[in-house]
């Protein structure tokens, strides 16, 4: 758990000061002073009581390496945020809990956070099943919920009015976005190969009606059972006319995915386009992915620098502490899940924008928080946004932005179309403002 | 048992109750959460311990049951907005019905072979949830509807009619398995746990019985599972994996299995271990796990059956 600045240097003072005690006195007041600067910004508010954010964190279980990179990414932009003045003069600290990947731990440490930790709102969590095993609990605590999922749950309206969901698209944008692209580009008929559970359902149930209006055709849906470990059987089912190959496979066993698929079509291949899900935190030059070179994948941010990227683009890659690769700058073999986690970025830079735009003061204030937040609609690129200009739809709860469809060239993702958030939105299916608090 | 004993053993027991029920009214609210989700799981382990610990069957697929009334439960809320009760009667029940299939044809085996099958059949289970995930939302699951968390007008959500409702199963649970393990039946499981060639041969059909056994242990499992859906308001595919029939197993050799207060003081140690080991570091994992190893070194038969051992030899 991360601990806190008032929990390092608050310890008790006896009466007769040992040596060391004084020895940590004098390092305090050392420190105080190196920190003037900053700390003379929150002078001026009414409380410096540090605002408290819950962060779930994927630290052990299947998202664990999201979860790693997601607190990477949280603690860059809340340096960012506090260097800056903090929330309304205030600091801004993270309290960090592992939920285990789990959606029961997940409504404990919601718990943990409204009572124990006294935290004024939570953050965090991809997975979806932690989110929907979470967000009643965060319903029934009153408690500020910020999600960076990426899952359909909230804008489907299967949640509730305290969860949120403003730095990151949803799955059901995603894969909509994509059809123009498949149909025009790379092939009319398409085969979907997708993981037979929730997440592939997701893009089976999305990207159908999306091909079929772009004009194009779903020539065959293959599910693969998710204890599958070989899938040779499964590729001739693939019809001869397909043009376009969709494949959203997870998991440890992608890359024998990849590899035998590339042993079955040999070079002969059809088009093929794959969710970047598939890969996140895989280096694209491991052994068996040499047959994805020339494929396209969607990238919900480009993991690799572009030539053209913007400055404020470069300046969240070095605060984040990424290469050009997309790798971490301190260890070249531990890759990122770019893809998502720019999502917690700028979720913390809405936070911030929502609890300065309802004078937030403290936990009385949460309502005014959500309703603030709700309020939002365009958000310009820059560097409180550097995945791309974005509109948040306050009824759904739910952010859209731009997408990327990147080409493997030489090894690396090269960003060969943008759709823009325009051309990603859809019906409301919910409108949460309707509903009470 | 003399009856002394058994009086106090009867104190013991009605006295936590009553202590628990007083907690709702003095703790801090997170402990109050903490204590109401503990309870609720903690009868889960009270039915994996009438098998495992009083008749010996080790199942290492008993979160099938507890999915089954999860499921049973919160399907018929989110499907049919069917209320507390009957949605949580339905799943209890779907749990002793999968119980007496499960049972018939598992108890054919013993041993290995039972744990083995038992971890098959929970896995069946769970990859039928995710095979018919247009009904059961899939490894992603469902927030149970607030209709079918309304008891009597009271919203079930809500801080202390939770803590109630779960206290109230809990303390059932516990004096129902504190009746049993006293019954006749209870004493014949015993005996089958301890040699069943011999009960067989006093004249017992332990077929019979321990079919019983498992049914009663599933139906309790299940009346857990549908409590901690409508109580916390989420079904999901995960509580029916490998790991939740662990959980179960874990409370019960950790508390004590084969003593009637064990599931429950397991499942609370294991909770604030996690809990306040997460306190201390990130690898909190590793904390847990050198208790785990020093509890099973230095107090094998779990903290409560350490206590029967060294204190009460009569705790039942």
């Amino acid at each position: 758990m991360t601990d806190t600045p008032s929990k390092l240097l608050s310890g008790a003072s006896s009466a007769l000061p040992t040596r060391r005690q004084a020895l940590k006195t004098l390092a305090a007041g050392a420190g105080a002073a190196v920190t003037m600067p900053l700390w003379s910004r929150y002078a001026g508010a009414q409380s410096a009581e540090p605002i408290r954010i819950g962060f779930g964190k994927h630290a052990t279980g299947i998202g664990a390496a999201y979860g790693r990179w997601y607190e990477r990414t949280s603690v860059a932009a809340l340096a960012k945020i506090n260097a800056e003045g903090g929330i309304n003069g205030r600091p801004v600290e993270l309290v960090t809990e592992d939920d285990g990947t789990d959606p029961k731990r997940a409504a404990e440490v919601l718990e943990k956070f409204a009572s124990q930790s006294k935290c004024d709102i939570a953050f965090g969590t991809l997975f979806s099943h932690v989110v929907i095993g979470a967000a009643p609990r965060a319903a029934e605590l009153k408690l500020p919920y910020f999600v960076v999922s990426e899952g359909h749950h909230v804008a489907s309206g299967m949640l509730n009015r305290w969860t949120l969901q403003p730095g990151i698209t949803d799955v059901k944008s995603q894969v909509t976005a994509m059809a123009p692209f498949l149909t025009n580009t790379l092939g009319k008929k398409v085969t979907m190969i997708y993981p037979d559970y929730g997440f592939g359902y997701d893009h089976r149930d999305n990207l159908t009606p999306a091909i079929t209006a772009a004009g194009g055709e779903v020539v065959a849906q293959i599910a693969i059972p998710p204890t599958e470990t070989s899938f040779t059987k499964y590729f001739p089912k693939i019809p001869r006319d397909t043009e376009v190959i969709y494949h959203v496979m997870v998991g440890p066993a992608v890359l024998t995915f990849v590899k035998e698929m590339g042993e079955f079509f040999g070079p002969s291949r059809p088009e093929i386009f794959g969710f970047i899900d598939s890969l996140e935190a895989v280096d694209m030059t491991s052994p068996g992915l040499e047959f994805l070179e020339g494929t396209y994948f969607w990238e919900g941010m480009p993991r690799y620098l572009q030539a053209d990227a913007p400055d404020y683009v470069k300046a969240y890659r070095d605060a984040v502490g990424i290469d050009e690769n997309g790798a971490s700058t301190s260890d070249g073999a531990d890759v990122s899940t770019a893809a998502h986690m720019f999502g917690c970025w700028e979720t913390l830079h809405i936070i911030k924008a929502g609890m300065e735009a309802a004078d937030y003061k403290s936990t009385d204030d949460r309502q005014a928080l959500i309703e603030a937040v709700e309020a939002m609609t365009d958000m310009p690129a820059g560097p409180d946004h550097p995945q791309g200009a974005k509109r948040f739809n306050g009824k759904t709860h739910q952010v859209f932005g731009p997408q990327y469809i990147s080409k493997v060239t030489d090894g690396k993702l090269v960003v060969a179309e943008t759709v823009g958030y325009e051309d990603t939105l859809y019906p409301d299916e919910v409108d949460y403002t309707t509903m009470s608090f | 048992m003399r009856g002394k004993s058994w009086g106090a053993v009867v104190a013991l027991h009605l006295g936590l109750v009553a202590v628990l029920f007083a907690l709702n009214f003095v703790l801090p609210v997170y402990h109050q959460g903490v204590l109401a989700r503990v309870m609720v799981l903690a009868v889960y382990a009270i039915g994996y311990n009438i098998a495992f610990g009083y008749t010996g069957l080790l199942s290492l697929g008993h979160a099938m049951f507890f999915a089954a009334g999860l499921y049973g439960a919160g399907l018929m809320g989110l499907h049919f907005g069917m209320a507390a009760v009957p949605a949580w009667a339905f799943g209890t029940g779907a749990g002793a019905l999968l119980a007496l299939v499960v049972g018939a044809l598992a108890l054919r085996t013993a041993g290995v072979s039972f744990m083995i099958v038992t971890l098959m059949f929970a896995q069946a289970v769970y990859l039928t949830i995710l095979y018919f995930g247009d009904i059961t939302h899939g490894d992603d699951g469902f927030v149970v509807p607030s209709v079918s968390r309304t008891l009597a007008g009271i919203d079930l959500s809500q801080q202390h009619p939770r803590y109630l409702v779960g206290w109230a199963l809990f303390s059932a649970a516990l004096l129902f398995s504190l009746w049993l393990v006293r019954a006749p039946f209870g004493r014949v499981l015993v005996a089958i746990r301890e040699n069943e060639e011999r009960a067989r041969l006093l004249g017992y059909d332990t077929g019979a019985r321990k079919l019983g056994a498992l049914v009663i242990s599933g139906t309790i499992s299940a009346a857990s599972g549908a409590a901690y859906g409508l109580l916390f308001g989420y079904v999901g595919a995960s509580f029916a994996g490998v790991q939740y029939s662990i959980f179960a197993l874990l409370w019960v050799l950790l508390g004590g299995a084969g003593t009637v207060l064990g599931p429950f003081v397991g499942t609370l140690f294991m909770f604030y271990l996690i809990d306040l080991a997460t306190e201390v570091t990130d690898a909190y994992m590793l904390i847990a796990g050198v208790v785990l190893v020093g509890l099973t070194l230095f107090a094998p038969q779990g903290i409560v059956g350490e206590v029967r051992r060294r204190l009460w030899r009569d705790l039942p």
